[in-house]
């Protein structure tokens, strides 16, 4: 079976991509990364800011169970057209990755299908490395248990 | 077989990277691993297996002690740990894909 998420990362660059088909129209997915409740809950992290425009930006934050703040992070919007484009930095809080600039790129496959390609870079290569280890080292990622967390609500 | 495949879905178990996570830091045995889970002994033994048979992890008898130590080449080969990174990603859109599909605009 043909992975649907892609990610490709050379050793001798700061950056990586992640690539995914979707089977909806373009301008749902686009949505989906505008509009916070909807942010929230794949991310599965909580959405205390999103000003979707140039010059705009975000701030996301996940507590544990118990309400302890178990990650935060915030960027800034540096160029946003809708259905096509945004570019905005991403940087965790109290983590020492720090910040990253992304490209996310939408494009319309067919009515029904589209494409988001995100393009992020990181300050060196071994910033980059540690970020994509981040989730084997945490053994199980937050975000994963979030997304578990709201998947079992569902069953 | 494509072995790098299967070295990716033994790490994409979060149980299975617990365990990678603590033979990483010292060698132990099967018991030794499994008290440090919840889960019952014959699920930890089949993860055990699991991660040998991928080769990530390697058995050492010692006695009547069977010891488990990392496989440090083959972990290597785990194209830099991206998998996770790629599995979790892959969690989100599917996430984000099945919300859309039930979206109502506002208004």
């Amino acid at each position: 079976m043909e992975l649907k998420t892609k990610i490709s990362a050379n050793d001798d660059e700061q950056g990586l991509t992640i690539t995914r088909e979707f089977d909806l129209p373009l301008a749902l997915l686009f949505t989906a990364h505008i509009e916070p409740e909807i942010v929230e809950q794949w991310m599965g992290t909580k959405v205390l800011k999103l000003e979707a425009k140039k010059n705009g930006s975000y701030q996301f934050e996940t507590s544990d169970a118990k309400g302890n703040v178990v990650f935060r992070a915030n960027g800034v919007i540096h160029e946003f057209i809708p259905n096509q484009k945004i570019t905005r930095t991403f940087e965790m809080e109290n983590a020492p990755f720090g910040v990253q600039l992304e490209f996310l790129e939408f494009e319309q496959l067919t009515d029904d299908t589209s494409k988001l390609t995100i393009h992020s870079i990181y300050k060196s290569v071994a910033l980059r490395d540690q970020m994509l280890k981040l989730p084997f080292a945490q053994g199980i990622n937050m975000a994963h248990n979030r997304l578990q967390d709201i998947v079992n609500k569902l069953k | 077989m494509n072995l790098r495949r299967d070295v990716f879905q033994a790490i994409a178990d979060p149980t299975r990277r617990a365990i990678l996570l603590l033979v990483a830091s010292q060698t132990m045995t099967a018991g030794a691993i499994a008290s440090n889970f919840d889960t019952a002994r014959p699920t930890v033994s089949k993860h055990l297996q699991i991660l040998t048979e991928c080769e990530l992890l390697q058995q050492k008898q010692n006695g009547r002690e069977i010891y488990y130590y990392i496989n440090a080449k083959n972990m290597k080969e785990v194209a830099d740990f991206i998998e996770p990174f790629r599995q979790m990603w892959d969690d989100r859109f599917n996430k984000l894909e099945s919300i859309m599909k039930n979206y109502k605009p506002k208004n």
